[in-house]
């Protein structure tokens, strides 16, 4: 059996660092997004259980979706060490996804609770995240300069702010072919996170919905490739 | 054989046919045909049979018969039957729902003109809803109707009444319906009617095929012991005439590559004028905006010419249809959208621009020519390069010769399995040992293990999953007495939502505006048909394309529709050749590679492409029929390998996929490849020729079948093709829903990625039931790989190697093709870092 790439994604990459206010952010080919200052590491739309939500209406998805963006999580924190984790909302999809999960994905994130500071900010999906799983909840957090939100606020910025919420991802083509891939989104005022979960669908940075968030129109992708993340300029877009 | 005895039999004292029918078919001054009696002798006794006979050969009013006399005679009597019939008395399924009106008005006709009191009416998807319930409690005579209305009416539960009363089906077209996933889901219904009524008589309409007893087979209920199969009776329909085939001659240069015949649009458009009706067949859309383009470029005595393709609006379409029938046209652009039987008046010439790709596809175009049965139909054949001429050649031969290549009926679709089984559930309760029971005794089905019916039940109900967790969202549920029952009705409308095996691409409106405008006004503006959502997703605004018969610029997206206005633009953005819709058939490709090695056959084919074969042997060598030709070369600053398997670009898709990571892991550094119907080249920055000669590189281990091991294995992990091919299973098989307009404006904004199900799934459950399925189809599918995995058994040993100095004459058009197809392969990453390198590129040079 051939290893999965995109479950075990490098954590090097080429490339570019983003940029927000004056805080440098390493993107990580998983979706994570990594602060070595205050060495935390954040994700958004970790959508536990969304499999399981899905077989309540008779879709019966594979139900590994919970255990597969766990095991993603924890590759990461591997490879980083962080001292603080934040899962940036909608960590869990719905209300009802913590009596769905399965005891050893309990046991699971419990253990990285228990290992490093975690902070869930909540999120539409989870205006109440379970209060057994340990870790801190919130509804906003500041990290140094940084504001880290579910949802991106629009119009003009004040402060640096990190959200998820949109799901985004990017297109492009080359020679006849068209290439869509989760991406980070950001004009150096706001970054919009890629969402992390195993089931998680996306929305196209070129659509109405990101308008608000970066209101002169142009901004940085950063997609998430099979081998590396690739930096490309919002004009290059296809909608 | 037995059957053949029995007909004989019967026509030693030919039955004539009772009146009204004698008297009509002598007011037409006819004589009922051999093969038609035969089948009704057949079916009057209760037999079933299949009639294969060529077009215009009554094929249709033959099947149509044993019933109409039944009728006839029923309504004549006048005696009400003990148990009045609540469903049709006659079933006639046909492939297309075009055909299906079509042969409505054609059985109306006699039905008018013998004043028989016999109702037809047709069912499809385009019926209204309102008409389709009342046919249920108030059913016509005769219904006729598609595989996918059989599948829904089925599932209703009242089916058992419905269909108890059914005397004859009519199964038409059932060379092209059965080796299709639509083909084993009928073969599963028509199970399943005759469960319901047991003496229903089965008539199959075929054109000719490659294997009869297949075809035969399929229309009887197959015994459960496996013995030799149970075969329907076998009627044969008079041969017609021998067609008249020719290969075009033009003084024009024959291109080295390429699909587009534009250099014989000239040729075409004289043939044209010097006949009274043309159809000339196309083998992709794309190819047939050109040749409409082409040809009106050049009309200067105005002829009616018209374009007719399925992406075109049904409306337009109607019209072309219409004024074919009236003889208002002098020729036809169209692709396989008129394939099948469907009588269009009277077209006195078929050319096909392009090779036919099969020859049976060739000889059932070549039908639509002359219905009349008694005269030669004559074809035209035009190939759109070198290569072409050679396959044409061996399709005139094989058509000539009634060499048929036809595809066999599919067997044991899991994915479609389970979409019956749901089918099942909500019509009925059923037990497991019933149902497959019933299954194994459908032809598609009968290979069909105890174990596999278990799993595809289990992966109905909860997901088919090891872990089980899925128990309390099941939706089909065991009874304490061991009935299998759905768990809730909403499963049986989510069933009727989905129901069927075509998966359509997502296709978009396109909407004439005008110029520089981004939405539409009002309603307003024109609808002009429908285009592939994957090809308006290339188009940036201001891009112009061929859709429709004109140059249109792209304006933009509007929800659910493209908006596009007129332009004058002399070079369109032309829309990508879509190649791979028919590969090669083995067949041609075997009688083209004999063809290569037998330099006396050349003497039929015009002299420049005798030279271009000659040139071939002096630089380099023509193959012999058995061997593989492998050449390596330099060319710029790269270095090539170019082969010649000819088994069709899709399975040569999969070779340059694999070789790619053969030859990354050999260090030869390749950089990319192309793939056509007859060759492949990779090329890469490592000297090959020199690899090979000092021992580095052994063609014999590159091409060794072990390719089909764990390197295809890695290759299907990230395959993009691949996951197509598994977002089609989960669809049919029920686990992700269709997408319907109206749906589809979020979209983009997918629930769920059916490509992050194939990954997580691959990782947790590599046996799964729908990578099962997934895999099957790829074997034939999209990768071709069961094609590739016989050529590289076939070549073993035989390969032929030549180093170089530069392209050889026989590599000029594979290698004309680098730049101008699309590579449908794995090169994503290099595309990202290239979009990536780009933009860098253009940011140093604004500093």
């Amino acid at each position: 059996m051939p290893e999965l790439k995109s479950q075990s994604p490098t954590p090097q990459s080429d490339a570019e660092v983003i940029t927000l206010g004056s805080t440098s952010l390493v993107p990580d080919l998983s979706g994570a997004v990594w602060l070595e200052d205050t060495r935390t590491l954040l994700v958004a739309d970790l959508h536990f259980e969304k499999g399981s939500a899905f077989a309540q209406r008779g879709v019966h998805l594979p139900p590994y979706d919970t255990g597969s963006t766990l095991a993603m999580l924890e590759q990461a924190v591997q490879r980083y060490q962080p001292d603080r984790i934040v899962s940036l909302g909608d960590s869990f999809h719905d209300d009802a996804s913590r009596e769905r999960m399965a005891d050893e994905d309990v046991a699971r994130i419990r253990a990285l609770t228990a290992r490093t500071e975690f902070v869930w900010i909540t999120g539409n999906h989870d205006t109440a995240p379970p209060d057994d799983l340990g870790g801190l909840i919130t509804g906003q957090l500041t990290v140094g300069e940084l504001t880290l939100q579910h949802e991106p606020t629009g119009g003009l910025s004040f402060f640096p702010e990190i959200s998820g919420h949109l799901h985004p991802v990017a297109a492009v083509s080359r020679r006849g072919r068209r290439i869509r891939r989760r991406c980070f989104a950001c004009d150096g005022a706001r970054l919009v996170m890629p969402a992390f979960g195993a089931y998680t669908g996306g929305l196209n940075v070129m659509s109405e919905a990101f308008y608000p968030v970066f209101p002169d129109g142009k901004f940085w992708v950063w997609m998430l490739g099979r081998d590396d993340v690739y930096k490309i300029h919002s004009r290059h877009l296809r909608p | 054989m037995r059957g053949d005895q029995l007909a004989m039999a019967d026509l030693f004292d030919p039955p004539t046919l009772p009146e009204p029918f004698t008297g009509w078919f002598r007011a037409r001054g006819w004589a009922p045909r051999d093969h038609q009696l035969e089948l009704w002798a057949h079916a009057r006794s209760g037999r079933s049979a299949l009639l294969i006979a060529p077009t215009g050969g009554g094929k249709t009013l033959a099947g149509f018969l044993p019933s109409l006399i039944e009728l006839a005679a029923e309504k004549a009597a006048d005696t009400k039957p003990e148990q009045p019939r609540r469903g049709p008395h006659t079933l006639y399924i046909s492939p297309l729902k075009a055909l299906a009106v079509d042969v409505a008005r054609n059985v109306e006709a006699p039905i008018a003109e013998m004043g028989l009191p016999i109702r037809v009416e047709t069912r499809t998807g385009d019926t209204p809803q309102s008409k389709r319930s009342r046919q249920k409690h108030n059913a016509p005579d005769i219904l006729m109707t598609t595989p996918e209305q059989i599948s829904l009416l089925l599932a209703y539960k009242d089916a058992e009444h419905f269909f108890a009363g059914v005397r004859f089906i009519i199964f038409d077209e059932l060379h092209a319906l059965s080796p299709s996933k639509r083909g084993a889901l009928l073969s599963l219904c028509l199970a399943r009617i005759l469960r319901h009524a047991p003496e229903a008589v089965r008539i199959g309409l075929s054109a000719t095929v490659a294997e009869p007893d297949r075809l035969r087979a399929w229309l009887m209920p197959q015994p459960q012991e496996r013995t030799a199969p149970a075969l329907a009776e076998f009627v044969l329909g008079q041969p017609g005439s021998k067609p008249e085939i020719s290969i075009l001659k033009s003084e024009e240069r024959i291109p080295w590559s390429g699909h587009t015949t534009r250099y014989a649009m000239s040729d075409v458009y004289r043939t044209i004028g010097e006949h009274k009706m043309v159809l000339i067949f196309v083998n992709t859309r794309s190819q047939a905006e050109l040749t409409f383009q082409g040809l009106w470029a050049i009309n200067e005595d105005d002829l009616p010419i018209a374009l007719h393709h399925g992406s075109l609006d049904v409306g337009q379409r109607r019209k072309v249809e219409n004024a074919m029938a009236q003889g208002k046209l002098r020729a036809v652009v169209c692709t396989s959208t008129l394939d099948l039987g469907i009588d269009w008046g009277d077209v006195d010439l078929v050319i096909t621009l392009g090779a036919p790709k099969g020859a049976s596809r060739l000889m059932q175009r070549i039908g639509r020519a002359n219905h009349r049965f008694d005269e030669p139909s004559t074809a035209l054949l035009v190939p759109s390069n070198r290569f072409e001429v050679l396959e044409c050649e061996a399709a005139k031969a094989a058509a000539e010769g009634n060499q048929q290549d036809t595809e066999p009926p599919t067997e044991l679709k899991l994915d479609v399995l389970a979409q019956h089984i749901l089918g099942m559930a909500c019509a009925d309760p059923f037990t497991a040992d019933a149902l497959f029971e019933e299954i194994r005794s459908a032809f598609a089905y009968r290979n069909l293990t105890r174990t596999q019916f278990d799993r595809a039940l289990q992966f109905v109900s909860t997901g088919g999953y090891a872990l089980k967790t899925y128990e309390r969202y099941a939706k089909l549920k065991q009874t304490p007495e061991g009935l299998w029952r759905l768990s809730h009705p909403r499963f049986a409308q989510q069933y009727r939502m989905n129901v069927g095996t075509i998966v359509e691409a997502a296709m978009l409106k396109v909407r004439l505006v005008s110029r520089g405008r981004r939405k539409p006004l009002g309603r307003g503006g024109k609808i002009l048909g429908e285009i592939e959502e994957s090809f308006i997703d290339q188009l940036a605004p201001g891009d112009t394309f061929l859709f429709a018969g004109q140059i249109l610029r792209f304006e933009g997206l509007n929800e659910l529709t493209a908006l596009a206005s007129r332009s004058n633009a002399e070079d369109p953005q032309i829309p990508a050749y879509m190649g791979g819709k028919f590969p090669l058939s083995t067949y041609l490709a075997d009688r083209v590679r004999s063809m290569l090695a037998t330099p006396n056959e050349w003497r039929r084919l015009p002299p420049q492409v005798r030279e271009w074969l000659t040139m071939q042997q002096i630089k380099s060598v023509l193959p012999k029929r058995e061997q593989m030709l492998v050449e390596t070369f330099p060319r710029g600053h790269k270095h090539y390998l170019v082969c010649y398997p000819f088994e069709g670009r899709l399975a040569h898709q999969t070779l340059g996929m694999l070789l790619t990571r053969r030859l990354e892991r050999l260090r030869a550094r390749p950089m990319g490849f192309v793939a056509s119907e007859y060759a492949m080249a990779i090329w890469g920055l490592r000297d090959l020729s020199l690899m090979i000669e000092s021992g580095k590189l052994s063609l014999a281990q590159l091409f060794e079948e072990d390719m089909l091991g764990d390197d295809l294995d890695a290759w299907l992990a990230e395959s993009s093709l691949m996951k197509r091919t598994f977002k089609n299973c989960a669809i049919i098989a029920g686990l992700i829903e269709r997408r319907y307009p109206g749906q589809e404006k979020s979209g983009r904004q997918v629930t769920f990625s059916s490509d992050l199900i194939y990954d997580v799934l691959r990782e947790h459950e590599p046996d799964h039931l729908l990578l099962q399925a997934a895999w099957d189809d790829a074997a034939t599918g999209l990768l071709d790989i069961r094609r590739l995995g016989g050529l590289l058994s076939r070549v073993k040993g035989k390969i032929v190697h030549r180093s170089l100095d530069q392209v050889s004459p026989l590599a000029v058009p594979v290698m004309l093709e680098i730049g101008k197809e699309p590579v449908h392969g794995e090169a994503d990453e290099s595309l990202l870092a290239e979009a990536e390198a780009m933009l860098a590129g253009e940011a140093m040079a604004r500093a």
